[in-house]
């Protein structure tokens, strides 16, 4: 077992595509819970209906990436009022229930055998970046980078232009949050009742984070259909939303920067507990497991980390402990 | 502290830049490749063994590959560049045939690989003779070199099993009555727990999905034999049993110290106990009928749900640790149950053995195998039990007490932690009980819980969360829904019309058909 070189994969996919993706995922989840309080167990489903919005425009109907991005987006819209006009009046439990319930049956209904013709069922739909790479400015078959951190010219390509997104996007949180919409916003996770003796219009207001928070998801679904080049539903099962919550409370709700701090810890966690069962497994030193195990494993450490993270270290690695004693009302 | 972790990441990213690059990264230099799993058109979770694969480049042959048992193949390739990837027909099976495409055209396909690619190409088969209009529906699956880090299941059929009958719509009613009545006893033995649970606690217990799983294993490892793993898992539920029951009845009677040191020995003595017939291993095999089994399972269930309240829950809300933190510990938990059970019993998907074939017994227009009765009777009688529970016993109007009012119940007397242990004692217990009787009905793996946990929300939701009768109802309703829509719609959406209940029910009624009115919002 080659320890410097797990290390090495592992600094890699924490700056990596994946790693950008997640962070984009987990800002829109940031929006939601770290700065509404709004339960959204489903994540996985607006990334679904932005990356299947780029997938079915692109590739069955041969329209440009940009459009695929506006359908995926505008899906993400549709879905995001359909899931927040029965439960946002509600308690923040039933949101919960309805988002993870949502999520699932997307992915059930886009699999399924008579969407086919429109989803590509189990085998996903396929050849969704080329518009994106043909507009690279990096050299696909060049190597950018140092030392380990070295990607290649579509990877870049990704990375810079998903990074980017990343940053406006914490910029634009960054503003909004500063606004006297964002103080509203925050007082409503604090205490929703006092906002709404204010006479705010508190639906209005958890709307509106639900919206934004689901394109902003669905934007990084856009961006893996873009980086992986093809789409299978089995992608957006619910544990990438259980993943985000993993990231965003690893990182720190309630924070600009949790989001992306979380991601690359945790890409760079996951990496690393694969590297080192693998190489662990190849010394023989794991007798009771076989390959497929391994992955089980590492999902049910995310679960304990979640776990552990509540009960010990709400706040994350930046956030502030007195923000996350949010409870439902 | 943050300086610490500043520096450490400093020399972390040093370390990095300082390594050369290529070996470290070796996996993408040069890695192209295409891959690709061929299954079994009848049976998706089955693949193809043996059919010829070979990829050309120009003229020439670059590579030759087979598919393994799982059907899965992978070449590697020399370099980015087009490929033509040809299927040898003979190697087909003859019931099968190679289903052609926009990309596929006579076994032949024309791939594009770019520098780095490791490109998935998959190929369908259909049966001989299908017709020939399936559209351009096959497509590579997965991406680039996604550091996906899931254990993800090849593709499998996630619908549930519906009856397929033929005949008059009139029968094709009754059956479909018939069996979503089946369905909805299993989804209402399983939620009632989840509705009283949140009762209880106010806590919605997203680890009950694998509660169910557990149970539906647990009964399946009994029925066909256990050996070490059985025994060990066990004589781990016997300890952690005896723990909790030592809970249960002394707490507050005895001192706090023996109590706990007594609880304590029992696991100890539990895992020491387990380490010892896991160590025998085989050599104490033994295997009970599948009643006794589900016994067992749901005993084991009841010993579990108790265990997580008294180990998890309890400290938890004695650290006041606030409700949206417990939901999310719960994922947490759900997450680690599921993948426990993953790694100790396989993604295999199995059926208890010997109910799988049965002469069905036909009813006037409805015919079930007698499993199916048996199922709901034992369903029937199971709810008829508990609703009798809940209304005439002791510790059945404690927990309807508890689950109204909380602080009321407490400050009249009732021992609120000791009823809410018995709680979730009953509700693991069902739990198990629900997943052995959908494991009869249906296939016995892994997610079968998480994917009956859906069905579970919008039945409590349906009857009003914090209900036990709201539940039964709720389930009922559900799995009616969930049946009769498949007489118009396809079977795949069943889980969406009980999902789009559910979403009515908020719209018009958020308390639910049996929930008292009171502002939820």
């Amino acid at each position: 077992m080659d320890l410097v070189s797990i290390l090495a994969e592992s600094t890699r996919s924490a700056f990596g595509p994946i790693a950008a993706i997640y962070a984009l995922a987990a800002i829109g989840l940031n929006l939601h819970f770290g700065y509404t309080g709004l339960l959204n167990f489903g994540q996985v489903g607006f990334m679904l209906v932005g990356a299947y919005g780029v997938g079915i425009s692109v590739e069955l109907f041969g329209l440009p990436l940009l459009v695929g991005f506006g359908v995926g987006l505008a899906c993400a819209f549709l879905l995001a009022l359909l899931l927040g006009i029965p439960t946002l009046r509600l308690r923040a439990d039933y949101l919960a229930i309805t988002t993870i319930a949502a999520a699932e049956v997307l992915r059930l209904v886009y699999r399924a055998g008579f969407a086919e013709p429109l989803t590509g069922g189990v085998y996903g739909l396929q050849n969704l970046s080329d518009g994106f790479r043909s507009i690279n400015p990096f050299d696909p078959g060049e190597r950018y980078g140092w030392g380990a951190l070295a990607y290649n010219g579509n990877h870049m390509w990704v990375l810079v232009v998903t990074w980017g997104l990343v940053a406006v996007m914490c910029g634009l949180v960054w503003m909004l949050m500063h606004s006297p919409w964002g103080r509203v916003i925050k007082g409503i996770r604090e205490d929703e009742e006092a906002v709404r003796s204010l006479g705010k219009n508190v639906f209005a207001y958890k709307m509106q984070i639900l919206v934004l928070g689901g394109l902003v998801g669905a934007l990084a679904g856009c961006m893996l259909a873009v980086y992986q080049a093809s789409i299978q539903p089995d992608q957006f099962k619910p544990q990438v939303t259980f993943f985000l919550w993993v990231i965003l409370l690893l990182g720190g709700a309630g924070r600009v920067f949790g989001p992306v701090l979380g991601a690359m810890a945790f890409w760079f966690l996951m990496n690393f507990t694969d590297g080192v069962l693998r190489g662990l497994g190849s010394m023989g030193l794991l007798p009771f497991l076989d390959g497929p195990d391994y992955g089980a494993i590492q999902l049910a450490f995310v679960g304990l980390l979640l776990v552990l993270l509540i009960v010990f270290r709400p706040q994350g690695l930046i956030g502030d402990r007195k923000e996350m004693l949010i409870n439902v009302k | 502290m943050r300086t610490r972790l500043a520096t450490v990441l400093l020399a972390l990213i040093t370390a990095i830049l300082v390594i050369p690059g290529p070996a470290a990264t070796a996996d993408e230099q040069g890695g192209e490749s295409l891959y690709g799993q061929i299954l079994d058109p009848q049976d998706r979770d089955q693949g193809v063994e043996g059919i010829m694969i070979t990829i050309h480049s120009g003229e020439d042959e670059i590579a030759a590959v087979e598919t393994g048992p799982d059907g899965n193949w992978e070449a590697e390739l020399p370099g980015p560049g087009t490929y033509r990837v040809v299927v040898d027909q003979e190697s087909i099976p003859s019931e099968f045939a190679l289903r052609e495409s926009s990309i596929v055209v006579d076994g032949e396909s024309e791939v594009e690989v770019a520098a780095g690619d490791e490109r998935p190409l998959i190929l369908a088969l259909e049966e001989a003779g299908a017709s020939e209009d399936a559209d351009s529906t096959e497509t590579p699956s997965d991406g680039a070199d996604a550091q996906d880090g899931g254990a993800d299941a090849p593709a499998d059929d996630e619908s549930i099993a519906a009856p397929t009958t033929s005949g008059s719509f009139g029968d094709r009613f009754a059956q479909l009555t018939a069996s979503g009545l089946l369905y909805g006893l299993v989804i209402a033995i399983s939620a009632i727990g989840l509705s009283l649970i949140f009762g209880t606690t106010k806590m919605i217990n997203f680890a009950h999905g694998d509660m169910v799983t557990f149970g539906a294993m647990i009964a399946l490892l009994f029925s066909t034999g256990s050996a070490g793993l059985g025994n060990s898992l066990l004589a781990i539920f016997l300890g952690l049993a005896g723990a909790v029951l030592l809970g249960a009845f002394f707490d507050g009677r005895i001192a706090r110290m023996p109590l706990l040191i007594a609880q304590w020995a029992a696991i100890m003595l539990g895992i020491a106990l387990a380490t010892v017939l896991g160590l025998m291993g085989d050599s104490v095999g033994w295997q009970v009928p599948l009643w006794a089994a589900a016994v067992i399972a749901v005993a084991m269930g009841a010993v579990l749900g108790a265990g997580m309240e008294q180990y998890v829950w309890r400290p938890l809300r004695h650290r006041n640790v606030a409700l949206i933190q417990m939901f999310i510990v719960s994922i947490g938990v759900a997450l680690v149950l599921r993948h426990v059970i993953l790694v100790l019993f396989g993604a295999g998907r199995s059926r208890y053995a010997g109910y799988q074939i049965q002469d069905t017994v036909s009813l006037g227009p409805i015919s079930m195998p007698p499993r199916d009765l048996v199922v709901m009777g034992v369903a029937i009688v199971v709810l008829v039990a508990v609703a009798c529970l809940l209304q005439f016993t002791r510790i059945g109007k404690a927990m309807r007490a508890v689950s109204d009012n909380r602080d009321l119940a407490e400050s009249s007397g009732i021992n609120v932690d000791r009823v809410t242990l018995y709680v979730w004692g009953l509700g693991g217990g069902l739990a198990s009980l629900g997943g052995v009787l959908y494991g009869l009905n249906q296939i016995v793996e892994y997610e079968m819980g998480f994917r009956l946990l859906l069905l579970m929300f919008a039945a409590v939701i349906l009857g009003g969360l914090g209900t036990a009768y709201g539940a039964m109802v709720g389930g009922l309703a559900v799995g009616l829904v969930a049946m009769l829509s498949t007489l118009w719609f396809p079977t795949q959406m069943m889980q969406a019309w009980a999902l789009a209940l559910m979403i009515l029910m908020l719209l018009v009624r958020p308390q639910g058909l049996l929930g008292r009115r009171e502002r939820v919002g």
